[in-house]
């Protein structure tokens, strides 16, 4: 058994009880935690895959921006999570049926496979981050500039949905200045005229 | 293969596998608490992930690791507007329990 074997059993059972964890545990602020655990755990099996870049970019972009959101949402939402776990035993069966029966199939396809025992190819030469720089950039520029469409939607999205306009704002509402009439706006008053000398 | 020769693709399959099925049966398990339900769903992704990975270095094929930053991409935006809406939905209807929400129902 070498090394690379044993930090691999390490990682994977550490990452199986922290998804446990996330799936069975009470509070939801503590599923938030286990899943921080199994996203750090995870960008270790990929440093072992030789994914530097993506390894630092899940620890990066999940750990520090998406789990931090999902910590802000729990807390900030005042939800009494008791009553939702209810009729968690209830579910137990089925939820264990349709887990055992996914396992299986995808078991019986990677028994079945014939790529799945080869050992490792030598690792390619060269730094991760600059080969997949090229590949994304030229290979893959199209693509990315969806990706960067497709933030800018969950962006102008994510705030649409949330905004609540300010009630004290003084902006102007072109459609009312557009409907406004004369007689709303101007008021002519009969005025006795004043002479001189009275 | 053994399992405690150098580890193999098989073994991150099986990884994969494994967290898959756990974050599958999750989802039924807590399906009633949407928060739990979307961290759920990330675990899968993160299965998917690992997969995607594990061809890219025994395939030797580089194309794999693009597609996990694209799914991270896409993962990160799903999550950011699944919980804009989760809150939109406690503002409104002060409550995430799904059995709550039949109002498309009509």
């Amino acid at each position: 058994m070498n090394f690379q074997t044993f930090i691999f059993y390490v990682f994977a059972a550490i990452l199986i009880f922290a998804a446990l964890r996330v799936v069975t545990t009470r509070n939801p602020v503590h599923a938030a935690l286990w899943l921080v655990l199994c996203f750090f755990t995870a960008a270790g099996i990929w440093l072992l895959l030789q994914a530097e870049f993506l390894a630092i970019v899940l620890v990066l972009v999940y750990v520090g921006a998406v789990m931090v959101l999902f910590l802000f949402v729990v807390m900030m939402l005042d939800v009494n999570f008791d009553s939702l776990r209810s009729k968690f035993r209830s579910y137990v069966p089925v939820g264990a049926t349709v887990g055992a029966l996914v396992l299986l199939e995808m078991a019986l396809v990677v028994i079945g496979s014939s790529v799945a025992g080869d050992a490792a190819p030598p690792a390619p030469v060269g730094r991760n981050t600059k080969a997949l720089g090229r590949l994304i950039y030229v290979d893959y520029v199209y693509a990315f500039e969806i990706a960067a469409v497709v933030l800018l939607v969950a962006i102008i999205a994510a705030i649409a949905l949330t905004h609540r306009g300010r009630r004290e704002s003084k902006y102007q509402d072109p459609g009312r200045q557009v409907k406004v009439r004369r007689q709303d706006r101007v008021r002519l008053l009969d005025l006795p005229a004043e002479t001189k000398g009275e | 293969m053994s399992l405690l020769s150098a580890p193999t693709l098989a073994h991150y399959l099986v990884l994969g596998a494994i967290l898959f099925a756990i974050s599958m049966a999750g989802i039924f398990l807590n399906r009633r608490n949407v928060i739990i339900v979307l961290m759920a769903i990330e675990l899968m992704l993160l299965a998917v992930n690992l997969n995607f990975i594990a061809f890219s270095r025994y395939l030797g094929d580089m194309s794999g690791q693009v597609f996990v930053f694209f799914i991270l991409t896409v993962a990160a935006a799903e999550s950011a507007i699944g919980l804009a809406i989760l809150v939109l939905l406690f503002r409104n209807a002060g409550s995430i329990d799904v059995e709550d929400l039949g109002k498309l129902k009509g």
